[in-house]
């Protein structure tokens, strides 16, 4: 059993947490002490942060859609047929037919890789994300 | 953003968190913060318990709003008037901060002018307060030399949400509370990294770090970094790709960790147009409903399987730790872009470590100059501007002089939101965040027995004197309508909403409320009216 350090996944406040961990899974949240924003604390949804990780609901395998319906794919085809179709789309039409929507729970790696693969790779400023929602 | 980004140079809170319990006077607005963001009401709190004084705007009787010394309940949409008449009353009363008005901001004349003219009898009638507990109100904050103003999507999410910004901006800088380390102009942001997705530019009209997409200079070091230069004309919103119906300007997306679906307005159209798309590929942890209408779906590895940085709402950059392998098949969002980029043949797919992606980010957006991992492991992060290694970070902003130079004032105007309330939709509908125990859709929080416990499903807050009118009990199941759709949901009796307005969240797929919000958008930030729409409410009687 360990704790990991991390930022709470939920509101714009950034509280530290540490993850606890058994055996390859999270069992438990608990607020950092020290931290400068949780200090020590946490509300109802950072305390049950670990919950939602290991739900049944989650998925586990890429998915494509074949005849109406989404079945399980590999990796590579998944890649593949997606690359596939948004480069027909640009060849096609243009590459502002084409819409990327980041997201603010990813990191901010995540989320430069993204506009970096709109701007630089698919060339269009068509990226945004819910911040005003 | 837009707004701040005017008057100020930058669209972040200006202060820090820990500096609220600091300041003699808070003024909130348009946040429901203790459910919303618990930590920073608690800071909030702690200041109301040192003596300061607490001030909140909200249409409802929030919490918070229970707690304050001075309550405006104002009629939806009306913060400008109530801001101007605000200002008005500070200028009659002599408390407005001349030395500040001189030095470090620019455009007050006319403001001043504008203000003159403005009848405070009618701006009590437009916003519904009396004009004694304006005054109240106004001469707390002006009086105090360390005010802090916090604002959330209650001032943004209007057609006029811009001016709505602005308009906070002006108050402040007409007493001088900005440039201080306890007093500022604070937008509390509702995600864990919208912050940190906004400085990275997931936006159609800046490049990383708020750069002007158009300038040359900017362009010219992107293009050396990349091999590429980024296009030059500015994208599409995200409204305007998500409500573009069938006009067939954009057909593909990729759609990484979000669910337009249930969370943007006037669902009905957000569905036709992702389902009109010739191709459609999500990554997300669970089969949200945006990914049941994909061609492709990503499993993506949750925050507890992968590492990175998030920026939270005070500009503090903070390191997220990996605490088990993703589970399943699943990879994260990195490793996914990267393979897919890779394939599109796009330049620089290939960064071995989160830590390297940091190294070239920080390279091309200056406030993130001094942003390193070695400096943000073992320590509590650091807050942008950091400008480079030696930097120890911004803990507020604005000291000394603007980030756009000097402060601008602009003159806003109320105007009605776009639906008034008529015979056949005598209600106003407000949405938001309704409880402390979901978040947004609630795809994580209802995966929670303990939180679904608390609070298992949607409730449309009416007020007492309109139950009666409408012969509703509490639980009753009641039909709300709009010119836009329809949902059930059941009644909750409450005194948080006043009469004539009603209130429900957009946490439970059973009650779609977007389905009856308004997609009209503020014109400049692209937001949409989420706080104000006219509906009709009718009690569903047994069938």
């Amino acid at each position: 059993m360990h704790d990991v350090m991390t930022i709470c996944n939920y509101c714009g406040c950034g509280c530290g947490v540490y993850l606890r961990v058994e055996q390859d899974r999270v069992v438990g949240s608990y607020p950092s002490k020290n931290h400068p924003i949780s200090q020590g604390n946490l509300c109802s949804k950072g305390w049950h942060l670990h919950e939602f990780i290991h739900s049944h609901k989650r998925l586990t395998e890429p998915l494509i859609r074949r005849n109406g319906k989404l079945v399980p794919a590999s990796w590579d085809e998944a890649l593949d047929y997606t690359a596939e179709a948004l480069r027909r789309t640009q060849s096609r039409l243009g590459p502002d037919a084409i819409g990327i929507l980041a997201s603010a729970k990813c990191s901010n790696e995540e989320n430069y890789l993204l506009q970096k693969l709109a701007r630089a790779g698919l060339q269009t400023n068509n990226i945004d994300h819910c911040a005003r929602l | 953003m837009v707004g701040l980004a005017t008057s100020f140079g930058s669209g972040a809170m200006t202060n820090s968190i820990g500096e609220l319990e600091g300041a003699e006077v808070l003024l909130v607005t348009g946040s429901n913060t203790t459910e919303t963001h618990p930590q920073i009401a608690r800071n909030i709190l702690k200041g109301v318990d040192r003596g300061a004084k607490l001030i909140v705007i909200d249409p409802r009787r929030t919490d918070l709003a229970r707690e304050a010394h001075i309550h405006l309940a104002l009629r939806p949409g009306t913060d400008i008037a109530l801001i101007n008449g605000m200002m008005r009353i500070i200028l009659d009363e002599d408390l407005a901060d001349d030395l500040f008005i001189s030095m470090r901001t620019e455009n007050f004349t006319s403001l001043r002018d504008y203000l003159h003219r403005l009848d405070l009898h009618e701006i009590a009638a437009i916003t519904g307060i009396d004009l004694e507990t304006i005054r109240k109100a106004a001469c707390t904050y002006a009086r105090s030399c360390k005010s802090v103003i916090c604002y959330c999507l209650g001032v943004t999410q209007h057609t006029c949400g811009t001016n709505n910004v602005q308009a906070v901006a002006n108050l402040a800088m007409l007493t001088g509370n900005v440039e201080k380390e306890h007093g500022g102009v604070d937008p509390l942001r509702g995600q864990n990294n919208v912050q940190g997705a906004c400085d990275m530019a997931a936006l159609p009209a800046v490049l990383p770090g708020y750069q002007d997409l158009a300038n040359q200079e900017v362009r010219e070091r992107f293009r050396v970094v990349w091999g590429t230069a980024p296009p030059k004309t500015p994208g599409k919103s995200l409204t305007e790709m998500t409500h573009s119906g069938n006009d067939g300007a954009i057909q593909a997306m990729f759609i990484m960790g979000e669910n337009p679906v249930l969370s943007d307005p006037h669902l009905k159209r957000v569905q036709d147009t992702l389902e009109h798309l010739d191709f459609l590929a999500v990554s997300d942890i669970f089969l949200t409903e945006t990914a049941k209408l994909a061609h492709v779906v990503f499993p993506a590895a949750s925050f507890a399987e992968k590492s990175g940085t998030i920026t939270n709402s005070e500009r503090r950059v903070q390191l997220c730790h990996k605490a088990i392998e993703p589970i399943g098949n699943c990879r994260s969002d990195s490793r996914i872009i990267m393979d897919l980029g890779r394939r599109l043949g796009c330049p620089g797919m290939d960064f071995a470590s989160d830590a390297e992606i940091m190294e070239e980010i920080s390279l091309l957006a200056p406030i993130y100059g001094g942003m390193h991992y070695d400096r943000l492991e073992g320590s509590w992060g650091l807050q942008w501007p950091c400008w480079n290694r030696d930097h120890p970070g911004t803990t507020f902003l604005h000291k000394y002089y603007f980030a756009r130079g000097k402060g601008q004032f602009t003159i806003t105007e109320h105007q009605e939101p776009r639906e008034g309330v008529e015979k056949k939709y005598p209600f106003t509908l407000v949405t938001g965040r309704g409880s402390y125990h979901h978040y947004h859709t609630a795809t994580m929080t209802r995966k929670s027995r303990r939180l679904v416990r608390e609070y298992p499903e949607a409730l449309l807050e009416i007020n007492r004197e309109d139950c009666v009118t409408l012969g509703v009990q509490g639980g009753d199941l009641v039909e709300v309508v709009s010119r836009r759709g329809k949902v059930r949901v059941k009644a909750q009796i409450t005194d948080r909403v006043q009469p004539g307005s009603v209130f429900t969240s957009f946490h439970f797929w059973e009650v779609p409320i977007n389905c009856l919000t308004n997609d009209v958008l503020d014109p400049k930030s692209k937001c949409p009216e989420f706080k104000v729409c006219s509906v009709n409410v009718k009690k569903v009687e047994n069938d």
